[in-house]
């Protein structure tokens, strides 16, 4: 399969990464409070692999069904 | 316009049913019988509302992922013909800043983005040890107190008022001042007006809170919201209410899941024997999804309003028109869950339920509320194996006409 995730789209809700957390991940906010205001990365959708195996290949469905902006693409 | 009806299911005015429908005596778990009926055939019908409007109400899971997922689908509440809730909220809207519950994109994506970071998932893990220890802590209290105990004044409500009062940054010194509030702003026998005025006060609050936040930030949410109020972002009333609306949004809701839980699992001791004797956070994690799923307490209907015409479900939403999608009946759709009405802790696909919604509004604080119930449902039957409720099932006080179902208070007792 092939993946894409559109950055933009994401709301950061996290549950392609509490479904399959081999396959996505999340933005990590710092602990310590930053400064660096406008940084969208945190929290949003990182994708581990584009390509994973087959037995996670589940897995990665469901997350995308289950992301609630619908920016996971999944092309067999 | 939202008062001419099109097709021949809908039938004529006269026959169009009132929103909300009650429940069935006895089946305080399943969704009004009325509503199946009317959106058996489609997955969606006209009702009526509180104003006379008729507006649309969605019962079909897959028909709601695609309204709630549809940019022609708006939550502007100042649009002409927008189904509010109640009278209140209608003769408020003015009054009510702009925020993430009431604007579309792009307007939304800038507010969502300042409240998302407190309440991603790795951030809320780092929370489930403070969320043990509170869970922990208000059990000791209540096990110390008298038989019978309130559960929702013991632990059901406390609990989530605390972690969002932490979240937020409210000092010590106010918890009791802010979670008095947060409860009477809820509590049975108080007027919507006396609710507003409540929330109203708890606004005012927070925007002294947020003004002292930007000058002197701390590591709390408030803090990072006061920061976009000082580079000019967002206005001290934008920031003040995001504030607000996570306390409102936050606190009876997982509130009710609490409670409800507790009453649903003791009717189901099969499932509750499941929980308690686990070891296994998966199994907990997945008891909660099917718990979200099966409990449905957001069943008020969440409100939107169509800025086009909408081919859907055999029916065409016509651009005005309301639409109320009933996020609970969503859950207990057989197409998508197989025995829908069948409380299984073990069930496979719970995770696709649409209790937290779904679309760019789904909700903020859900990974906070999945952890508090993991840690809650995994904590109490094992500290308390003997739980049981005080008062027969039939004398419990459901929540049946506010917008998030739940109890009211739960008399329990244990050996």
């Amino acid at each position: 399969m092939k993946i894409t995730v559109e950055q933009d789209k994401c709301v950061a809700a996290g549950q392609c990464a509490a479904t399959a957390p081999d396959v996505f991940d999340v933005g990590v906010p710092p602990l310590e409070r930053s400064r660096e205001w406008g940084r969208d990365e945190d929290g949003v959708v990182v994708l581990l692999t584009d390509d994973p195996p087959a037995e996670l290949a589940d897995d990665a469905r469901d997350a995308a069904a289950v992301c609630p902006a619908l920016a996971i693409h999944i092309a067999q | 316009m939202s008062d001419a009806l099109t097709g021949a299911a809908t039938g004529s005015p006269a026959e169009v049913p009132e929103w909300p429908m009650p429940r069935a005596e006895g089946c305080p778990f399943d969704p009004p019988p009325a509503l199946r009926e009317l959106t058996a055939e489609k997955p969606l019908a006209r009702v009526r509302i509180w104003d006379g409007s008729t507006p649309w109400i969605v019962t079909g899971h897959a028909e709601q992922r695609s309204l709630l997922g549809d940019p022609r689908v708006s939550v502007d509440e100042r649009l002409p013909g927008f189904p509010h809730w109640y009278e209140g909220m209608a003769a408020a809207v003015d009054y009510r800043p702009r925020s993430v519950f009431n604007s579309d994109a792009p307007e939304h994506t800038g507010f969502r983005r300042i409240m998302t970071r407190p309440f991603t998932f790795k951030r809320v893990e780092a929370l489930r040890p403070t969320i043990q220890k509170i869970t922990d802590d208000l059990i000791d209290t209540m096990l110390a107190g008298p038989k019978p105990a309130d559960l929702v004044e013991a632990l059901a409500l406390p609990l989530p008022t605390l972690m969002i009062s932490e979240l937020l940054g409210v000092p010590y010194k106010d918890h009791d001042f802010f979670q008095e509030n947060a409860a009477r702003g809820i509590a049975h026998n108080v007027s919507a007006e006396e609710s507003m005025r409540t929330f109203g006060a708890l606004n005012e609050y927070l925007v002294r809170l947020v003004e002292r936040k930007a000058a002197e930030p701390a590591d709390d949410a408030l803090s990072d919201i006061a920061a976009f109020v000082t580079s000019g972002d967002i206005s001290v009333s934008e920031a003040a209410m995001m504030g607000t609306g996570l306390l409102i949004a936050g606190h009876e809701t997982s509130a009710n899941m609490i409670g409800l839980a507790v009453v649903a699992l003791l009717e189901h001791p099969d499932q509750l024997a499941l929980l308690r004797d686990t070891d296994d956070p998966k199994v907990v994690a997945g008891a909660v999804e099917e718990l979200l799923r099966y409990l449905g307490i957001i069943h008020g209907g969440q409100r939107r309003i169509a800025k086009e015409d909408i081919e859907i479900g055999g029916e065409v939403i016509r651009d005005g028109d309301g639409i109320i999608v009933e996020l609970f009946s969503a859950n207990r759709d057989a197409h998508v869950f197989p025995d829908p009405d069948a409380l299984d802790l073990r069930r496979e696909n719970a995770r696709h339920h649409n209790a937290f919604g779904f679309g760019i509004h789904q909700c903020v604080g859900q990974q906070l509320a999945r952890v508090e119930l993991q840690v809650v449902y995994g904590t109490l039957f094992r500290r308390i194996p003997t739980l049981r409720l005080a008062e027969p099932l039939d004398r419990i006080q459901f929540k049946h006409d506010r917008l998030a179902y739940g109890v009211y208070s739960l008399p329990v007792t244990w050996k």
